[in-house]
């Protein structure tokens, strides 16, 4: 499906988006923070974290609806910060989805095209085109407010793409959607963008939906970049502590590096425990304090103490267990108060629950589950 | 929880709306009495607005209180709207609040103060009074009422809609428009009905102002009330309000027109 | 949205603000100006009727006239005859009443369409605006019809056996109020109404969950909840009603003159158009306060959104 597709990692290609060094300040604050980031072509590229972190209005700022205090915009390699909106190759499909109440269907998709002057004829066949692409032929005479919410979504997507734009920008698009809805529409996304090969930018505060539909995803907090990497690099490989919190649970346990050998690093945690992690991302010298990472699933629970293992392994009692259908997640309180998450699917159709309410329980986990977090 | 609409709201209402309504009636019904007299009641007849259409006078006085009412809304239109825009979009810039104080004055100093600094002014510049004159006064008065309603109308503007637009490829003017122009349209089309009816309507201020050929509708008919109520006054009375009825029906069915659409290029709530 | 980035980029915002800004500085502001001027003149039989006129073709030695000229005669004149201080009183007593009364009627047609059901709302606003558009003349006209001596109220009296003669209802003060009521309702109902209608009804029935009675959650939430929608209607009555004329001329007495007839009666009967000035500046200084808390209460609705 996406197999090969990295332009990334190829130092030949040259990114289509560029920002360098960006800073854009509303009164006193600091929206975005001397940001660095390249956008290849072709990509489905996220723009993720909470709210107020600043990916809005760098969305914003390659629209051209905003311009940066400090630092250059490059689209193509050309700066384009003096470019207005409407001379950009660049076309947004708005959260609101902002469609042109007092004109048609056609007329909301046809729009853009007729600023450019392009003739009628081919007016009709983009048209055309753009609405059997979102599939919705036929509802070319409706009027907006004849139209229902996933229907007005789907005329703001065509209306965005009529121009075969450079890079497509979609603000929160799916937000206004119910989770049924809003799973189907992302794998639509995907598809269409696959088919179009335009470069789609889309900016969300939900991680599934990132981690679903982007090739990568820039975690941003307080104007800031936190990471650039693909949904699985920033699963398994998070860069720091609140990377690792932001995207899908984790659990971390404290501890402060032992020594450093061929079978990787050995961390002396709280109350004697011994945690071995098979690989570091970067290097560290024995005293200095980090942290293990460890997502739930990759943990083994076990009811009786295993033999013989002296590392990566912690005992607790299970305060809480969640039912998700798919599922099952344990709330195992360690001995020191801490609370750590294991997940175990459920396998089996017949609950024929092991493990129970306040049962004591032994976490296992192999030195190469564990992540090493220095931030 | 449902709008409890209990019977004392109705009954307020109705009061409410009957005391509004009644001295207009009233004047509606007599103004097809066929008796002089308002204690007799003559049957029905049309003699008082045959009587109007001889009146040389009355005829002049309609002719100009439409012709200064027609072009002093069109100026406020213009100039309020200018404002409006002012105030909506310009954010916080240097001079706001005397700009804003003074778009809002009018709207509640008492005629005589305005009407009597114009007609000073005028004096002072000697200029000669007349339509010119009215109509720079109405003007004045009536475009802080076109303010107001076009600027609520902003306020609650989309504005995504013109970045869509700028988005697409239209450059600012061009956005104007095509794209708010015909969105406020109807609060715009309702200023312009409000400017026209409070020109049509106004007597303080036309009496300062105004010179010789240009008596308005207003002076003459309360010219003639100040001696007392006559038929064919009730007669003109109705046929304005008449005028005023069918003028904001007609607005009040674009607007709503209107605003259904407007609501339309938002997702589903 | 930076504005310097929208359309309001160059001489699109310059217009947009500099034509009405000169519009209101000509037509509003130096009017003013002037009406101070001629207050501090004094009166005379020539066209205009006012000594001393600016006559810039003189020069210096005709600014220096000018400033000669200036006198207070024309306040000196306000102090020292009654009637004038009676005029202001009267004003004053007549629109604060009339805007007390318009408030208790005004209060519950606004509250009772605010909870009217939606689609009955825009019609009834709708009846509500229709009188306010109609002549304003027109509608005080009317009411002569139904006061005047052998007018409508009267003959209903009569018929009722209430009244055994007619009551002279015209040319009272009773008629003043009747007649400013009903022209200002409509602008003590709309600002009303509009603040009414913004309401959170769960506040009511949080209100109601606490253990308020109803009449208890009305005073204790309601009303200060639509304090300004109270100011907004109160001012927009308050004000103008202290310069009317129209209201009084047609259905008033003539025991005591309201200040606007005072200030007709000086300029056009009198042709004494300092003292008429005079009037008009001691007028604007006593609304000073209430036009300046108005315009507070106007500013802040449009910053939160209107």
């Amino acid at each position: 499906m996406r197999r090969g597709f990295a332009p990334w990692t190829d130092p030949s290609v040259r990114p289509l988006v560029r920002f360098e060094a960006v800073t854009k300040r509303f009164g006193g604050v600091v929206a975005v923070d001397r940001l660095d980031l390249d956008i290849y072509e072709g990509e489905f590229f996220a723009l993720l974290g909470p709210s107020g972190c600043g990916k809005t209005t760098l969305l914003r700022m390659l629209a051209g609806f905003e311009r940066p205090d400090e630092g250059c915009v490059r689209l193509g390699g050309d700066d384009i910060a003096r470019v207005p909106p409407y001379r950009r190759p660049v076309n947004m499909m708005f959260q609101s989805y902002a469609l042109f109440p007092h004109l048609t269907v056609a007329g909301n998709v046809a729009f853009g095209l007729k600023q450019d002057r392009v003739p009628r004829r081919e007016i009709e066949a983009r048209v055309a085109e753009m609405l059997a692409l979102v599939k919705l032929d036929g509802m070319a005479g409706r009027k907006p407010h004849q139209l229902s919410g996933g229907q007005r979504q789907r005329v703001a997507l065509a209306r965005s793409l009529a121009k075969r734009p450079k890079v497509l920008l979609l603000d929160e698009p799916l937000a206004a959607l119910d989770k049924k809805l809003r799973e189907e529409t992302q794998f639509e996304l995907m598809d269409l963008q696959k088919r179009l090969g335009t470069t789609f930018v889309i900016v969300t505060h939900d991680q599934e939906e990132a981690m679903t539909v982007a090739h990568r995803i820039a975690v941003m907090d307080r104007g800031r970049l936190a990471q650039v990497a693909t949904p699985q690099q920033l699963y398994e490989e998070p860069a720091s502590r609140w990377v690792a919190g932001f995207i899908g649970d984790v659990n971390l346990l404290e501890g402060a590096v032992v020594a450093v050998d061929a079978q990787g690093v050995a961390i002396g945690g709280a109350g004697g425990r011994r945690y071995r992690v098979a690989a570091a991302a970067c290097p560290v010298r024995p005293g200095q304090q980090v942290a293990v990472a460890l997502r739930p699933e990759k943990l083994r629970l076990a009811a009786e103490k295993p033999e013989g293992v002296g590392e990566n392994c912690v005992a607790g009692r299970v305060g809480d267990i969640a039912y998700l259908g798919d599922v099952s997640l344990y709330k195992i309180r360690l001995d020191d108060g801490a609370v750590v998450t294991a997940s175990r699917a459920n396998a089996s159709r017949l609950t024929d629950r092991a493990i129970a309410w306040d049962d004591q329980v032994w976490l296992t986990w192999t030195p190469d589950a564990g992540i090493l977090l220095t931030g | 929880m449902q709008r409890r609409f209990s019977a004392f709201n109705v009954v307020s209402v109705a009061l409410g709306l009957a005391f509004l309504y009644l001295p207009i009636a009233i004047l509606v019904i007599y103004s097809f009495n066929a008796s002089r007299l308002v204690m007799v009641w003559g049957g029905w007849s049309t003699r008082w607005y045959l009587a109007l259409l001889d009146d040389q006078d009355m005829r002049d006085a309609a002719v100009a209180s439409f012709a200064i009412a027609t072009a002093s809304a069109a100026a406020a239109t213009v100039l309020g709207t200018c404002a409006a825009f002012a105030l909506t979009r310009l954010g916080r810039f240097r001079g706001r609040a005397s700009f804003a104080a003074m778009i809002y004055a009018p709207l509640v100093m008492p005629e005589v103060i305005t009407g009597l600094s114009l007609l000073l002014m005028f004096v002072a510049a000697d200029v000669d009074r007349g339509f010119v004159t009215v109509t720079a006064a109405h003007t004045t008065l009536t475009m802080c009422f076109v303010t107001v309603v076009v600027q609520s109308r902003l306020a609650a503007f989309d504005r995504s809609l013109e970045e869509a637009a700028m988005d697409l490829g239209c450059p600012p003017a061009r956005t104007f428009l095509t794209v708010t122009l015909p969105l406020i349209a109807p609060a715009v089309i309702a200023g312009f009905l409000l400017a026209f009816s409070l020109s049509l309507d106004d007597l303080v201020i036309a009496s300062f102002t105004t010179g010789p050929g240009a008596t308005t509708l207003p002076m003459r008919i309360y010219s003639e009330v100040r001696l007392g109520v006559k038929p064919e006054i009730n007669a003109i009375c109705t046929i304005l309000v008449a005028v005023v009825a069918v003028a904001i029906f007609a607005a009040a069915i674009v607007s709503r027109r209107a605003r259904e659409g407007e609501t339309a290029g938002l997702p589903a709530k | 949205m930076d504005a310097r980035n929208a359309m309001s980029a160059g001489w699109g915002a310059r217009l947009v603000l500099w034509a009405p800004y000169l519009w209101l500085v000509a037509f509003f502001l130096v009017p003013f100006l002037i009406v101070i001027k001629i207050s501090l003149s004094q009166a005379a039989i020539a066209l205009p009727p006012y000594v001393p006129t600016l006559d810039l073709a003189a020069g210096w030695s005709g600014l220096k006239t000018f400033v000669a000229g200036i006198g207070l005669d024309s306040y000196r004149t306000l102090i020292s005859d009654d009637i004038y201080a009676l005029s202001y009183l009267k004003s004053l007593e007549v629109a604060t009443v009339s805007t007390a009364i318009l408030l208790v009627i005004g209060y519950p047609i606004a509250y009772g369409m605010a909870r009217a059901p939606r689609r009955l709302q825009a019609v009834l606003v709708m009846l509500v605006i229709l009188p306010f558009w109609t002549s304003f003349l027109i509608r005080v006209y009317a009411w002569i019809n139904i006061l005047q001596t052998d007018g409508l109220l009267n003959r209903v009296l009569a018929d009722l056996g209430i009244i055994h003669a007619p009551v002279a209802w015209l040319s009272s003060d009773t008629a003043i109020y009747i007649g400013v009521v009903y022209s200002y309702l409509p602008f003590m109902v709309l600002p009303l109404y509009a603040t009414l209608e913004k309401m959170d009804e769960t506040l009511l029935e949080a209100a109601a969950d606490l253990g308020a009675p109803r009449w208890k959650a009305f005073w204790q939430v309601t009303v200060p909840l639509s304090l300004p929608g109270i100011g907004a209607g109160a001012l927009l009555c308050f004000i103008p009603i202290t310069g009317e004329f129209v209201i009084p001329d047609l259905l008033g007495g003539s025991e005591t003159l309201m200040i606007g007839q005072t200030l007709w009666t000086e300029f056009f009967a009198n042709k004494d158009w300092p003292v008429a000035s005079a009037i008009a500046v001691v007028l604007l200084l006593l609304l000073v306060v209430p036009i300046a808390v108005y315009q507070n209460l106007q500013m802040r609705s449009v910053e939160g959104g209107s």
